[in-house]
């Protein structure tokens, strides 16, 4: 029993990762109609940054800061005007292989600049344990969960409860309206993919010590946020939380209990099985055909 | 003679709200049926409930004396139904003439035969008549995208009539149309009613709320107030039924 | 059709039918190789560009063609037994895809059929039994055709050619007939097609299996090709890539696969001859895609469209402005 406990805490702490990424992810779907297929390469990108700023001589908290306010540069204003803006009214395909070719130009891009082994990058939060009701648990994932936890907390409340977020939130529900209302949208939308960047950041700081950081940590990170955002509910900001939550867990009990091969197919099988059931999601509202 | 169609107590909530709440009337072959009421009177509803779109709670409707209550959009056009949307919805990227073709040309042969019938379906001579009839010849090559919000109405307008429907429901077709086009619009449907390209009669239900062009276009009108029929006659009859005009019309 | 069209097709045919007498062994395969992924993202423009639906699956379909024809080879079957069944498996299975379509929409459906994808990848992978798992099969033969031997790389270029130009004009046929404006009608504006009595399931269901179904003959012509094959080229990262051509080339324009499988399987292999290029071919192709994407958002063959509206508009506002400036003088 101690043993199920620890892999569904451990669970909880990498799940809590993908809902950052997952969180992101579903901010600029409903906020500015995106599919960023390179929101996993939006993760590994900073941990090169921190390892680039920590290389100068930061500690690691300054890389990690500064590496949020280049990600918000690069990540979320760069990053918009020169892909999203442009290619936001011809529909979902253009702006879905740009993000592809982007995450292909990304990845590769850091593989042959800078290095295509694995980094070791520091943790936060040490090598201590601890033992709760019986079960150890590293430092690690306590902190990774408490702090994943009180970004999306954060982010949540952020939007729902201060005047700009829940302008972001009226954009994100009808742009003209919003527009109309004299809310300053394309500021509103620039929040969102500035809020995605710091999140990606976050969850670089939180995920790297563990897998290291390497040209390719985008790939699964990204695949399983994808998982994670749709399993959850894909319109609503709470389903990026519980899915992330589920896959992690998920992911963990099937690696121990059915074998370490299927652990990447545990993830594929609930998300075909939310698809084909309940496609909006455990916590989506469903969305209807427009006349 | 039969009506082309019978509507029967029809009922329709969301919830707590009765959008339509027992809606009764018959359309005659060849008749012009208008259908008015204040924003929220539950035209829409009915409408959607006629056409497949949502299934009533209660009530039933007939079609040339079949209960067609629970079809789909797709079996009402089979069977003889033809329609506009509020919203304009023609096919952007092919021409006004393509637009036309593809309008009718599945109620010709079966899938497999269309596999080997030419891209017109036979349908370009009908096609082209009709382009003339709505005066649109000189735009019918064009992508019906690149029109005017009018021109792109005339082509909605045209499509509905391709498959020579008996039955063919127009919503709000004046809705942001240039006044000067109104009355366009008004001849071209009188035109189509008495004339068929057909022969046989067809029957239109129309939703307005341009008061002058109802009154000058249909033969009965209907009148909704939350839900329910209020009256129905003719205009002079609507026009001087007092509930009426202290519930909708009056100052 | 247009003169400098046929003038253009002229060419392109004299091209390919003598290019491969000056090229290399490795020039014929790349060649074939090329006409192989023409073929299966004919398929997917069909499904995507135009029918309107999102599939993020193809790779799925060409897999299976491959290995049908593989397995059956390997059990003494003919290629030519082989291919056809592998056809139809690939246009069952197409249907089935096409289900969740019928329920669920755009990036939704999407996602369901990467899950597909990868569903079937992990069988290639893991059912040994069947398809040899991560070991693959090889000595995958090459059909005769007729008694002659289509072993040599020529000769099964020419082969390919043959095939692919023949599924071109079919589906040429196809597009043209009535069925095309329906598939166009279906992507463009589902709900006032089924009002016109279009019957968007059966179409739905069609476009993806049809276009199944050239994946497989693909991906047979494919495994004979290579002749090992093995689960790796067809698993997400290969839907998403032929997605890629589609688009890149032009969703909805016939010829938008040939360029497109063009940009997508050639020009990457090029690009990595190139001197002082070599490992940064790949994030140059990544920025050339997004750069192609911003620039012609409708794909290559959007071009000639782009350059006739902005014509266009630039005569319109000339004359709105001729008529304002004749409107004024006339006042004055």
């Amino acid at each position: 029993m101690t043993d199920f406990l620890q892999l569904f805490f451990s669970g909880l702490a990498t799940g809590s990762i993908y809902a950052l990424a997952a969180l992101g992810f579903t901010l600029l779907w409903q906020a500015a109609g995106t599919i960023n297929f390179a929101q996993g390469e939006f993760v590994m990108l900073p941990a090169f940054m921190m390892l680039g700023f920590m290389a100068m001589g930061a500690p690691l908290l300054v890389a990690f800061l500064l590496s949020c306010l280049v990600s918000v540069v690069v990540l979320g204003w760069a990053f918009k005007k020169s892909i999203v803006d442009p290619l936001l009214r011809f529909g979902m395909m253009p702006i879905v292989v740009a993000t592809i070719g982007l995450s292909i130009a990304m990845r590769n891009g850091v593989r042959a600049g800078f290095s295509a082994e694995a980094h070791p990058f520091p943790s936060l939060f040490g090598d201590a344990l601890f033992k709760v009701a019986g079960v150890t648990v590293t430092a690690a994932d306590i902190g990774t969960l408490v702090f994943a936890l009180l970004i999306v907390v954060g982010t949540q409340a952020f939007l729902a409860k201060t005047v700009t977020g829940r302008a972001m939130q009226a954009v994100a529900q009808n742009t003209e309206s919003a527009s109309v209302l004299g809310i300053n949208v394309p500021r509103m939308i620039f929040y969102t993919f500035a809020i995605n960047a710091v999140l990606a950041c976050a969850a670089a700081l939180l995920v790297t010590p563990t897998y290291l950081a390497k040209f390719d940590m985008g790939e699964s990170l990204g695949t399983k946020a994808f998982f994670a955002a749709i399993i959850g509910g894909f319109n609503n900001s709470r389903g990026a939380l519980l899915g992330g939550l589920i896959v992690g867990v998920s992911e963990n009990l099937a690696a121990a209990y059915i074998s370490p091969a299927y652990k990447d197919a545990v993830a594929l099988v609930i998300f075909m099985v939310v698809i084909l059931f309940k496609p909006q999601g455990l916590l989506g509202k469903k969305e209807e055909r427009k006349v | 003679m039969t009506a082309l169609l019978k509507v029967t107590d029809l009922k329709k909530a969301y919830g707590a709200i009765q959008a339509v709440g027992g809606v009764s009337f018959e359309v005659q072959p060849g008749e012009i049926f208008g259908v008015i009421g204040p924003n929220g009177s539950g035209k829409t509803t009915l409408f959607n409930s006629m056409l497949g779109q949502i299934t009533p709670n209660a009530g039933k409707i007939e079609l040339k004396g079949e209960d067609v209550t629970h079809c789909g959009p797709l079996e009402l056009s089979r069977r003889g139904v033809g329609r506009t949307f509020q919203t304009l919805q023609v096919f952007g990227k092919m021409t006004v003439r393509d637009n036309l073709i593809v309008a009718a040309q599945e109620h010709h042969g079966s899938m497999v035969s269309r596999m080997f019938a030419p891209g017109d379906s036979g349908l370009g001579t009908k096609a082209d008549a009709l382009i003339d009839r709505f005066r649109i010849r000189h735009v019918a090559h064009l992508k019906a995208g690149t029109l005017s919000y009018g021109q792109q109405k005339l082509v909605d307008i045209a499509m509905a009539f391709m498959s020579e429907p008996d039955l063919v429901l127009l919503d709000e077709p004046c809705a942001g149309v240039n006044p000067s086009l109104v009355g366009g619009i008004s001849t071209l449907l009188k035109d189509l009613n008495r004339n068929p390209a057909s022969g046989k009669k067809s029957s239109f239900v129309v939703i307005e709320h341009n008061m002058d062009f109802v009154m000058d276009l249909c033969h009965r009108i209907m009148v909704m107030v939350e839900g329910k029929v209020m009256a129905i006659g003719t205009p002079a009859e609507i026009r001087a039924n007092k509930q009426v005009l202290d519930a909708y019309l009056g100052a | 059709m247009k003169k400098n069209h046929i003038i253009l097709l002229a060419i392109a045919a004299a091209l390919l039918l003598v290019l491969p007498q000056y090229l290399k062994n490795y020039g014929v395969y790349l060649l074939t190789y090329w006409l192989i992924f023409v073929l299966a993202t004919m398929g997917l423009n069909l499904t995507v560009g135009y029918a309107g639906q999102k599939s993020l699956g193809h790779g799925a379909f060409f897999g299976i063609g491959a290995y049908t024809v593989a397995i059956l080879l390997k059990a003494g079957i003919s290629w030519w037994i082989g291919m056809p069944l592998a056809a139809l498996l690939c246009f069952v299975v197409g249907l089935i895809l096409g289900f969740p379509a019928l329920r669920v929409q755009t990036i939704y459906l999407a996602f369901a059929t990467l899950g597909f994808n990868t569903a079937v990848w992990l069988v290639m992978r893991n059912e040994e039994w069947l398809t040899g798992g991560t070991f693959g099969i090889n000595n995958v033969a090459r059909p005769g055709l007729l008694g002659l031997s289509l072993d040599a790389n020529r000769p099964y270029y020419y082969f390919v050619l043959g095939v692919t130009v023949l599924m071109a004009l079919l589906l040429l046929g196809l597009l043209r007939s009535p069925w095309g404006k329906a598939f166009t009608a279906l992507r463009d504006n589902p709900i006032r097609a089924e009002s016109l009595g279009i019957n968007i399931r059966a179409y739905t269901l069609l476009a993806f299996a049809i276009g199944a179904a050239y994946a497989g003959v693909a991906g047979a012509l494919f495994a004979s090709l290579v002749q090992f094959i093995e689960p790796a080229p067809f698993a997400v990262a290969a839907s998403i890539m032929m997605y890629l051509m589609v688009v890149m080339g032009g969703p909805g324009y016939f010829f938008g696969p040939v360029l497109g499988a063009a940009m997508g399987v050639v020009v990457p292999e090029w690009m990595r001859d190139v001197p002082g290029v070599s490992e940064w071919y790949l994030p140059l192709f990544g920025a050339a895609v997004v750069v192609l994407m911003v620039w012609l958002p409708d794909g290559l063959l959007s071009l000639p469209d782009r350059i006739r509206a902005k014509r266009a508009s630039r005569e319109a506002s000339a004359a709105r402005s001729a008529a304002a400036a004749a409107a004024k003088g006339v006042k004055a």
